[in-house]
């Protein structure tokens, strides 16, 4: 009594389970490089360098929202040494304008939710 | 000694997981190199394993039963505990792969004064073990955010529901805890019960360690040392899709989940770990006791010498016909092979014991 | 004999927990009365098994053959090859220790390579070592150690310290059966010649006439007909017990102990009284005068050739379907291994009860049932006058066998009778009954004399159960169905309880049955006052 049937259809369960990413971005055919940001500004320099940035924008939101509505700060420095208002409104859109090609192009693609805009008002577009 | 063993073991590979995120040129080894091998070592070793098992047939119905067997029709049988049919094994295979049955029968024995032995429940592996597996599965799940563009609604529900009490940015994962808290138990019991230690091997410790630095450092780059998701996502998305890229830089907290991933992967096949395919195949639990209602065939049936009443009734001959039992009156058939060299077997009455 | 020196309450000071570490594996100590005396050569010439002459476990150098490493490791892949269980078995165990208190034999002498999980370790430390690639390289880190004459005693005390009771794999979350380990490894010490005389011998016996303890065709009538005299003596009446019979309708099966032994003794005038009274007509078989079948302790060949006479008889003697009187092992053969091994049976038909005409659809393949389940579909129907006040003196509890519980499930047939029979029942605590049930520590081939210790140590957890019903309801009568707990509870019960003896659950239903013509009954079928004498 060997179930070989049964034993090879739990094997291509497994292996399809084990590649299960691969069939789905065939099937879906949208996988691909990470998107591309439009920044609507000359500023050469955001808060921190980019890098830190990208990993960490949220803590540095976090922060800065903790800061102002606790414990009513608004000014910060940058890592450059250039003193600015912690602001999202203000200061971050202020570059990153258009939040469906900055904010929202890496946050659907790493399908994280946004949760700013559930308070903030998104902004109209500039252009 | 042994835990210590698998402890220098997981600190060397976390050891050269920092030092190749240092070497640029080793960045396409770790990120693109060693994940492909590690899920071609995972696959196709464990359909080596599982066909090298499924190469050696079951020659007997050896169910465990584990309840009231199907006999009278008044007579209540337990389905799930001791299955009469296909229907049945599959509820109790799905009750023990699911919710880890048999582990839930779990107790714990102590020998009191005179030899009074106290039996008392004893849930906590059974709860350690379900919480560990359980969250590794929806973290994996989730973890397919990474491996695939667009992230289907499945997923996005899972993390949604895992993250439901949103604290803190990024939000906490219930699964986070769970997993963490289920593998410290496991280690920790491993240590402190004396019976567990006493047959934990390497082999043992060092998948748990594995895993604990593997959800370390998972945690680690969620919460503290933050690392550029979307980057990540390319590369997972790359490797998916045969395309891979690996990234500019590489930071070394990713570098060891990423090596140690593997590692797991690649190891998966020659360890214990196997008992994710093994358990289906365990004869005592994915078979139906319905021994008497349907006959189980054996290939290899052994061919051996039986003692036919022939050779029995002429050996007894006169003892039957003074005891008057009937005989059969065939003449006897010319002895077999039986060994019968040698003196008889000792007289009756020798033993007293049972049947 | 050492017993003489044992008390309860030397015996029973028992730490479950293990030192720190097995670094350094101390070899087993064959003190006498923990294990079995090797098989006698004549014995195993007898069966055609190698025999290594004249040897004891307790020698420092045993007989081994010259290539006895090749015969294990070539047996070891042989039986990888044919045994689906043992190859998922060796792979799959990550070692969480959910049966380590599990094991009476544990339990009972705190020795800690008695865990289910170390006994499996000791045959799964060399698969690794010869079988695995990471043994191989590795060795000690991978848990991988070199087969040497130690390894092989080790295996020879701690797989006869194995009842093959199967109670840890009920706990084991992946069905690991121990008994099935140990069933291998015992292949493997048989194909050295490394057996046990209380195992060989009983074989030997049944081989040749039919039966473990060697009874002969004559004897085996004269002990029938001795008790149809004691049944008339009791009962007043004088049943029919039809020897070789052919035409008849059921062929009924018993362990030979039945008729040889107390209390079986008195069980078998139970089943009489029982097959009188329907007025069945059925017949003993002088050649098939046993069910039970130590093959099952031996080797899975030695099962087919000791079973094959069940089948070869009920064909010889044309009977319609069998069926079989209480045994644990026995029935763990007749419903897990007698299909496969000697079927199909298709030359029988499928068991229907000519009192009830219940149709024993369970059984519609190997046609052999087992008399509870004969008797209870009576008892549930009504076919039978039942005075349960003949049980009066007896405070009943039930010992479920280790393999009719998890081998077979046969679970409420018995308690039905039970209910059904005396007025006085009460289970055992919830963890020692049913499939959680604790062996007599003396099954599989291991209750000899001279294993004495082993056997009372191996049968505390059940012991201790049975003091508990006895102090909380005055328990004094343990009813079981399994020839090896008549034979060996009796001796444990009384060393660790007191007062409590043991039965058969036919032997209540004997006593209990009221049958057509008898006499005034004044005694039980132990020949004893139905009322318990005021004292």
């Amino acid at each position: 009594m060997y179930d070989a049937g049964k034993i090879l259809f739990g094997l291509l369960v497994l292996a399809g389970l084990t590649t299960l990413p691969v069939w789905y971005n065939v099937a879906r055919g949208k996988a691909g490089p990470q998107p591309q940001l439009t920044v609507g500004t000359t500023e050469k320099q955001c808060v921190l360098p980019t890098a830190e940035m990208r990993a960490g924008h949220m803590a540095l939101l976090d922060e800065w929202r903790t800061r102002v509505v606790r414990h009513g700060e608004h000014a910060t420095r940058t890592s450059g040494g250039r003193e600015v208002r912690m602001s999202l409104t203000n200061t971050c859109l202020g570059c990153h304008a258009q939040k469906d090609q900055f904010c929202d192009r890496c946050h659907d693609y790493a399908a994280v939710k946004l949760t700013c805009f559930e308070c903030h008002v998104v902004p109209k577009r500039s252009k | 000694m042994r835990a210590f063993t698998a402890l220098l073991l997981v600190a060397g590979l976390v050891g050269i997981a920092v030092a190749a995120a240092r070497v640029p040129a080793l960045g396409p080894v770790v990120t693109v190199a060693l994940p492909y091998a590690a899920v071609a070592v995972f696959l196709l070793g464990l359909v080596v394993r599982v066909v090298r098992w499924a190469r050696a047939p079951v020659p007997f119905r050896i169910t465990t039963t584990c309840g009231q067997q199907r006999s009278l029709p008044w007579l209540k049988s337990q389905e799930l505990e001791s299955p009469s049919g296909t229907l049945g094994v599959i509820g109790r295979m799905a009750l023990e792969v699911l919710c880890f049955r048999s582990l839930f029968r779990n107790t714990r024995v102590r020998v009191g004064d005179g030899g009074r032995v106290v039996h008392g429940d004893r849930r906590w592996l059974w709860l350690a073990a379900l919480a560990f597996h359980w969250s590794l599965l929806l973290v994996l799940t989730r973890h397919l955010r990474f491996f695939v563009e667009p992230v289907p609604g499945l997923v996005l529900l899972v993390q949604h529901v895992d993250g439901f009490f949103q604290i803190g940015v990024p939000e906490l994962f219930v699964t986070t805890f769970a997993i963490t808290l289920a593998l410290a138990y496991l280690a920790y019991r491993r240590f402190a019960n004396p019976q567990v230690r006493y047959v934990s091997l390497v082999a043992d410790y060092f998948p748990l360690f594995l895993l604990l630095t593997i959800v370390g450092s998972g945690i680690l780059m969620r919460h503290f040392a933050k690392t550029d998701v979307a980057a990540i996502k390319e590369l997972a998305v790359g490797l998916s899709t045969f395309h891979p890229r690996a990234p500019s830089t590489l930071s070394p907290v990713f570098a060891v989940h990423l090596l140690l991933v593997s590692v797991l992967l690649a190891y998966f096949p020659f360890s214990k770990l196997v008992h994710m395919a093994g358990v289906f195949l365990s004869p005592t639990r994915n078979l139906a006791n319905d021994n008497r209602a349907r006959r189980h065939v054996n290939p290899w049936d052994p061919d051996v010498k039986t003692h036919a009443y022939e050779e029995w009734e002429h050996e007894f001959h006169d003892k039957l016909t003074a005891a008057g039992i009937p005989l059969q009156g065939a003449p006897p058939p010319p002895a077999a092979g039986i060994p019968l060299q040698g003196a008889p077997p000792p007289a009756a009455g020798a033993t007293s014991q049972g049947g | 004999m050492s017993e003489a020196k044992h008390t309860p309450a030397e015996l029973g000071r028992i730490d479950l927990r293990p030192p720190r570490s097995d670094r350094r594996p101390a070899l087993p100590e064959f003190r006498k009365g923990t294990y079995c005396y090797s098989a006698l050569a004549k014995n195993q010439r007898y069966l055609g098994l190698p025999s290594r002459g004249e040897w004891q476990p307790h020698q420092e150098q045993w007989p081994l053959p010259d290539n006895w490493q090749r015969i294990i490791l070539d047996g070891m892949a042989d039986r990888l090859k044919r045994f689906r269980s043992l190859a998922v078995f060796m792979d799959i165990c990550v070692r969480c220790g959910a049966c380590a208190d599990k094991c009476h034999f544990f339990i009972g002498s705190g020795d800690p390579k008695n865990m289910p999980v170390k006994r499996a370790e000791l045959l799964r430390s060399v698969y690794r070592r010869y079988f695995t690639t990471a043994g191989r390289v590795l060795g000690g880190v991978a848990g991988a150690r070199d087969l040497t004459p130690e390894v092989i005693k080790e295996w020879f005390y701690y797989f006869y310290q194995c009842t093959e009771c199967r109670r840890c794999s009920v706990f084991c979350p992946y069905g690991i059966d121990t008994a099935e380990i140990t069933m291998i490894g015992r292949e493997l010490l048989n194909l050295l010649g490394l057996g046990i005389n209380w195992i060989t011998e009983p074989a030997a016996n049944c081989f040749r006439t039919g039966n473990h303890l060697g009874l002969e065709p004559h004897t085996f009538r004269d002990n029938i007909d001795f008790a149809v005299d004691e049944l008339h003596d009791i009962t007043g009446i004088k049943v029919e017990t039809p020897i070789n019979k052919k035409g008849a309708e059921v062929l009924f099966i018993i362990p030979s102990a039945d008729i040889f032994g107390t209390p079986h003794y008195f069980t078998f005038l139970g089943y009489l009284c029982l097959l009188h009274e329907i007025g069945l007509d059925f017949t003993f078989s002088a050649f098939a005068s046993e069910g039970g079948n130590f093959g099952l302790f031996h080797s899975h060949e030695m099962i087919k050739r000791l079973n094959a006479k069940i089948y070869a008889e009920a064909r010889r003697l044309g009977v319609k379907f069998i069926i079989g009187a209480e045994c644990g092992h026995m029935w763990r053969v007749l419903h897990q291994y007698m299909d496969t091994l000697n079927g199909p049976a298709d030359f029988l038909e499928v068991p229907r009860s000519p009192v009830t005409g219940t149709v024993f659809d369970h059984a519609r393949s190997t046609r052999m049932i087992h008399l509870a389940e004969f008797a209870a579909d009576l008892i549930h129907h009504g076919k039978l006058k039942l005075d349960p006040a003949r049980n009066d003196k007896w405070v009943v509890t039930y010992h479920d066998s280790c393999n009719t519980a998890r081998a077979m499930g046969i679970l409420e047939e018995p308690r039905a009778i039970l209910r059904a029979v005396c007025n006085h029942f009460h289970e055992m605590p919830e963890n020692t009954i049913r499939e959680q049930t604790f062996c007599c520590g003396s099954g599989s081939g291991l209750g000899t004399e001279e294993n004495l210790e082993m056997r009372l140590r191996g049968g505390l957890p059940r012991a201790s159960a049975v003091r508990y019903v006895k102090e909380r309801h005055g328990v004094n009568l343990l009813a079981c169905m399994c020839a090896i707990d008549k034979a060996t509870l009796p001796t444990l019960l009384d060393f660790w309880v007191g007062g409590v003896e043991v039965a058969g659950v036919h032997e209540l239903l004997g006593n209990a049955l009221v049958m057509q013509g008898e006499k005034a009954r004044t005694v039980n079928l132990r020949n004893e006052p139905l009322v318990a004498e005021e004292g």
